[in-house]
């Protein structure tokens, strides 16, 4: 009931002064305006405890790489062993059970063109397709796609399994990159960013000077959408490069497994009987597995941050 | 109240006329047809495939016979999916909210200009969201290790003991504190984004009024990101009815405290793939599905309705 009102305040106090209102708009270079406050030190060091908890387990990860099983069970987390294993640990992560790692990094990096890849197309496609033309269903295909995000995990894939299985499908990597091709998130996103992004107006100019649809999408539409693609396709990236529910189900072969299936794998094996304990292996593993991503994320900044606030057009 | 359109709402008007030029024409689908063949095969197929089986029972005399809605009463009184669904319900009441809040604390920290390094502070604290479930799970588990892991370290550092973050008392928050870690970063940009998209105009105002910092999130901020609370709260519920990978790989590490009814998720993969009960297993599904799905539209509706 409170904030109905204090929804409308803002433009309830605003005709008090509607003259004045006007006139700081055109002063730009305002010292004063609100994007300028005095920096606080609380505030920073507030802020600084949350940094803290979310970088202190990362630093661990990499501190623990460090560290052969020896040196993990004798040495404090937050700081070094007495031997520096980081070289050791990462030669063995490649080589162990002849090289299986490395068959895994390539499993994930084929999941993750094909299917997050795959699913950043589509999405484009459908987004633009949602913000810029009106077809018979299309608040059908909204409504069907925004409602099934709610359904669970396993009330799909349980089932999913089961048609794959009767297609033949389980156990290959079509069962794994044929789910990850759909992202309503992405669709989602697409459809706020073309309907933001791409003027109608220009769209109306390619055609007047003849340009098919096709034309008009590759040449007017897809430039103006690269951030929204940038950000779509990270986040796709990583939900195909995290994916463990679905490989879970779907995979039984080793062979096939993603990286994520695999640190799962060689972590449970310590907990069975006679199983090797390579927690060094699992640590070192994570590490490499989550540096491509924190990398890829860095590198990109400027334009997911862009991408995500979609249409933030200056004032 | 009606009278008095916030100006946000009229800035936001002109985003939708874009669709208005009716070029009502087969052509969109033309974009959108591949997305909508995907999304049939991997979501609606599975989905009427699924009420189908829960329709069903496979006996061990006599095969497959339907047998109506016989799955559902089942599930109805089955103990041990409400237990799972009690421990997600309360999951969602204490984690959502902390993580949510905080997230929006930093959003509006960060928004505030207030802070030294604030894009540093941006994404060092969205990092984690990049870590695989996989990864934080297991990077959380062997910290919470009493023996060799953290926990273990703080007690023989300090000559104390902390109780264990991976017995029956503590692993449900143990979980969500791991939940909280990966997710507080991508809730933060997400409220950050839509509070760098308030315009300018209207800080303006409030300076002219002489409204202070607090006035100014309460009145302004906070109502112009109301569609993204919402949609990180829908997000935040979907994703705590659906908790399966992070009980799951925490498992092997803490055995006897988590069980595999942990979670109304794992207790339906359980009873599909240990149990082979697939037609029970997929009762349960679609109704969490459908008890998920009406929270996401009450939340939806009630969050949407404060703007009108």
């Amino acid at each position: 009931m409170s904030s109905s009102v204090t929804t409308t305040s803002p433009s309830a106090s605003a005709p008090a002064d509607g003259g004045p209102k006007r006139a700081p708009r055109l002063r730009t270079g305002h010292k004063h305006s609100p994007s300028r406050p005095k920096r606080s030190i609380l505030l920073t060091v507030l802020t600084g405890l949350i940094l803290v908890y979310t970088v202190v387990p990362l630093i661990w990860l990499v501190i623990s790489a460090t560290k052969s099983m020896d040196g993990l069970a004798n040495s404090n987390g937050m700081w070094f062993a007495k031997d520096f294993a980081l070289w050791q640990n990462i030669h063995d992560t490649f080589t162990y059970h002849d090289g299986i790692f490395v068959r895994w990094l390539l499993n994930t990096l084929l999941y993750v063109v094909l299917g997050a890849g795959g699913a950043t197309l589509l999405a484009i496609l459908g987004g633009y397709a949602l913000a810029k033309f009106t077809f018979p269903g299309k608040r059908a295909v909204f409504a069907v796609v925004i409602g099934a995000v709610a359904v669970p995990g396993t009330a799909l894939a349980v089932p999913t399994f089961l048609m794959f299985s009767k297609m033949g499908l389980t156990d290959t990597p079509w069962a794994v990159i044929i789910p990850s091709l759909v992202s309503p998130f992405g669709l989602y996103l697409m459809w706020v960013f073309a309907s933001e992004a791409i003027p109608t107006e220009l769209m109306e100019a390619a055609r007047i000077d003849g340009a098919g649809e096709v034309r008009t999408f590759f040449q007017v539409a897809l430039p103006l959408l690269a951030p929204g693609t940038v950000t779509v396709l990270l986040f796709t990236t990583v939900a195909t490069w995290n994916n463990y529910f679905l490989p879970l189900i779907m995979l039984k072969d080793p062979n096939w497994y993603p990286l994520t299936l695999g640190l799962d794998a060689w972590n449970s094996q310590a907990q069975t009987i006679g199983g090797d304990v390579v927690f060094n292996l699992v640590i070192t593993g994570s590490l490499i597995t989550i540096i491509p991503l924190i990398a890829a994320f860095l590198l990109l900044q400027k334009y997911w941050q862009s991408g995500l606030s979609a249409g933030s057009v200056k004032e | 109240m009606t009278t008095l359109e916030p100006p946000v709402a009229v800035k936001r008007a002109p985003a939708r006329p874009a669709a208005k030029r009716d070029r009502r024409s087969w052509t969109g689908w033309g974009f959108v047809g591949p997305f909508v063949a995907v999304f049939a095969l991997v979501f609606l197929a599975p989905i009427g495939y699924s009420i189908y089986l829960s329709l069903f029972r496979d006996q061990l005399i006599g095969g497959t016979s339907f047998v109506g809605l016989d799955n559902y009463t089942q599930a109805l009184k089955d103990e041990q999916f409400w237990d799972s669904l009690a421990r997600v319900s309360l999951f969602l009441a204490v984690q959502v909210p902390i993580m949510l809040g905080i997230a929006l604390l930093i959003a509006l920290a960060l928004d505030s200009g207030r802070l030294f390094g604030k894009d540093f502070f941006r994404i060092a604290i969205f990092l984690p969201y990049a870590v695989p479930a996989v990864v934080a799970t297991l990077l959380w588990g062997f910290m919470y290790g009493t023996k060799y892991g953290l926990v273990g370290d703080i007690n023989s550092a300090f000559d104390v003991t902390l109780p264990d973050p991976l017995s029956s008392d503590l692993v449900l928050a143990s979980i969500g504190n791991i939940v909280t870690w990966e997710f507080i970063g991508y809730n933060m940009l997400i409220f950050y984004s839509a509070l760098r998209v308030i315009p300018l105009s209207l800080y303006e105002a409030a300076e002219i009024d002489g409204a202070g910092q607090f006035r100014v999130i309460t009145a302004i901020k906070l109502p112009a990101i109301r569609g993204a609370l919402v949609i990180a709260t829908i997000f935040s519920i979907i994703g705590s009815f659906q908790l399966f990978n992070e009980p799951a790989i925490l498992r092997p590490l803490a055995r006897n405290a988590i069980t595999t009814d942990f979670t109304p998720n794992f207790y339906t993969y359980s009873l599909s793939f240990n149990g082979q009960q697939h037609n029970y297993s997929a009762a349960v599904a679609i109704i969490m599905g459908l008890i998920t799905m009406v929270i996401a539209y009450v939340v939806q509706l009630r969050g949407m309705r404060k703007g009108a």
